[in-house]
């Protein structure tokens, strides 16, 4: 009894902390009136939702450009952290310290800073303003996570079972596909969360980058937020919050494993 | 049995050289492996056996020198590309995959249809003793019965040559005896050309037709099992084989002078030499060298004593019953037969 209350407790706890920030998302949605001191809402309406659903609020618009661009974040995110990750995690070479350390360097200085700085050579190079450009921009923010992530992954690989599957005549790509990929895919499917999550929820970046012009979901945010809206800012949270949270529960598995190379991140 | 590779390799390195910065880990390797025939690369570990033997693989590229199957240079195919296939020391089986799609990875690689590779598979476990294992994830799997599915990996796709790479080195002394045994009678049954990598001296004179003895990167001697026991090249090569007797002298006229006074030596050049004999060889008898037993190890099948022959200590080994006591006066017979007079 006393393991099952050793189990049970901190784990509402836990789903308590999670989700008590969602009830007031919750609320302000549905809310036609909610002034001081009432705990709950006076009067409620579905009014919010209908402002979403109508075209003019384009957040139909947004979402489509939201996942455009964390999904090619995470998919050219995954493909530079694998590489790099490979690198770092497996062989040794000159310089991998320096490497390293640059590698974690967009981490530690301010994207802000950094941005400024690339903005005046994406706007000579027309990538200004453009879905590309936002979705380079977002790689300087996530390729540290998951170069990171896979690099763990990979400190903790075998390599010889790549060389066993050679001597075998598995010609190179047949070895990425058959060995290497089923090796590190749940800590990829990681680093791809990671990516992703990162990009989601950028906005600084995407506003100067993008100029207004790409309008990713937290652009549209702080437009009603900026405006006062509160119920439909609180509906738009909740849109924003929810593909994250579907992705999470669907790499979840990867994640909880206790095998799971990436858990505390390796020694890296 | 149908599982005969297309044809059998032989094997030729020739000054095959590997350098890591200023220190050369395979300096200038000669070695021919006759077609069909099992060879064992024994060595200490860090002598270079095993690199040599991945750049036979095509896993490392020489710095020097050249690998040839049948005479033609494979040198600059890629692993994947020679017709090898290669046991490691972990049995690196795949965990995502069955037994079964285990042992049919070669083929897969190979586009082999569906039911031949499965009938492959089967034929393959049953020669390594697994029959019915196909289902079985790797976890399952004791340490011995790895090994044997490894080993069915590698010849399922008829490899012109096979090298092992200390694959019984992970496994309880017993087990290991018994899958020396398996891999000898497999080896035979499928006749394709072997290199077996080993630091153990015992597996390599049970397992090989011949032997290479690797020191330092180099072959100190490559013979038969039993013309190494018996009649090393080198004092190296003595040592290496439990030899401990080695006697400083000089040869004149077919005898041989030293500390020991004079041994008939027929056939041994003249000049300084080191007289050599295996402590099993020698004698006690009637008459010949006196000697006092010093010491007495007990070691089972055997006793190794110690005695001292006027200040030169000699080595012994005797069956445990009727072993003198210590103290005890003996006299010494080096037979001519088991005398060998090694150069330096």
């Amino acid at each position: 009894m006393s393991r099952s209350v050793t189990r049970v407790v901190p784990l509402s706890l836990l789903l308590l902390g999670l989700l008590v920030p969602f009830v007031p998302l919750v609320m302000w949605t549905f809310a036609a009136e909610w002034r001081f001191p009432a705990i709950v809402p006076q009067q409620l309406t579905t009014r919010s939702l209908h402002v979403l659903a109508a075209p003019s609020s384009q957040v139909l618009h947004g979402l489509v450009t939201s996942t455009v661009i964390a999904v090619t974040v995470a998919a050219v995110g995954c493909l530079i952290g694998l590489s790099a990750g490979r690198a770092l995690g497996l062989y040794a070479f000159r310089g991998k310290r320096v490497v390293q350390f640059l590698m974690l360097a967009p981490v530690i200085v301010p994207g802000l800073a950094v941005t400024l700085g690339i903005q005046v050579l994406f706007i000579r190079y027309g990538l200004a303003d453009t879905v590309a450009g936002v979705v380079l921009v977002h790689l300087v923010p996530t390729v540290p996570y998951v170069t990171l992530v896979m690099a763990s992954v990979f400190a903790n690989y075998d390599i010889g079972y790549e060389e066993q599957a050679r001597v075998l005549g598995a010609g190179p790509l047949q070895v990425f596909r058959t060995v290497t990929l089923p090796a590190v895919l749940p800590g990829l499917a990681v680093a791809a969360l990671f990516a992703f999550l990162i990009s989601w929820s950028e906005y600084i970046l995407t506003l100067l980058v993008g100029g207004g012009v790409v309008r990713t979901l937290p652009l549209l945010l702080f437009a009603y937020v900026r405006g006062n809206d509160t119920a439909v800012a609180a509906a738009l949270s909740l849109v924003i919050v929810l593909p994250p949270l579907l992705l999470l529960g669907l790499t979840a598995r990867f994640l909880t494993r206790t095998d799971s190379p990436v858990v505390g991140f390796g020694r890296v | 049995m149908t599982s005969a590779p297309a044809g059998a390799a032989s094997i030729a390195l020739r000054e095959l050289t590997k350098s890591y910065g200023a220190v050369r880990v395979v300096d200038g390797v000669d070695l021919d492996v006759p077609a069909g025939q099992l060879v064992a690369l024994l060595g200490p570990s860090g002598c270079g056996k095993t690199t040599t033997l991945r750049m036979v693989a095509g896993l490392l590229p020489p710095t020097a020198g050249d690998v040839a199957f049948d005479g033609r240079s494979v040198v600059r195919l890629p692993a994947e590309r020679r017709p090898v296939a290669m046991v490691f020391q972990k049995s690196l089986l795949f965990p995502n995959m069955t037994v079964a799609a285990n042992v049919g990875f070669g083929l897969r690689m190979r586009r082999v249809k569906r039911a031949d590779v499965r009938a492959r598979v089967a034929e393959m476990l049953d020669l390594v003793q697994l029959p019915g294992y196909e289902d079985r994830r790797v976890g399952e799997l004791s340490g011995g019965q790895e090994q044997r599915v490894s080993l069915a990996r590698a010849l399922v796709v008829g490899p012109q040559v096979l090298l092992l790479d200390e694959p019984l080195s992970q496994l309880d002394a017993g087990l290991r005896v018994d899958m020396r045994d398996l891999v000898r009678r497999v080896q035979r049954e499928v006749g394709v050309t072997t290199v077996f990598v080993t630091h153990d001296q015992e597996e390599a004179v049970a397992l090989a037709d011949g032997v290479a003895l690797m020191l330092d990167g180099r072959i100190e001697q490559y013979a038969a099992p039993r013309e190494l026991y018996e009649r090393p090249a080198t004092v190296r090569v003595a040592r290496f084989f439990g030899g401990r007797n080695f006697f400083a002298g000089t040869v004149v006229g077919g005898i041989w002078r030293g500390a020991l006074g004079e041994v008939p030596v027929p056939g041994a050049p003249d000049g300084p030499g080191t007289l050599t004999i295996r402590p099993e060889a020698v004698r006690l008898g009637a008459q010949g060298i006196p000697a006092i037993v010093r010491s007495g190890d007990y070691r089972g099948t055997h006793i190794r004593l110690a005695a001292d022959a006027g200040g030169t200590e000699v080595c012994i080994v005797v069956p445990p019953t009727g072993a003198p006591a210590l103290g005890e006066r003996v006299c010494l017979e080096l037979p001519p037969a088991s005398c060998t007079v090694l150069r330096g």
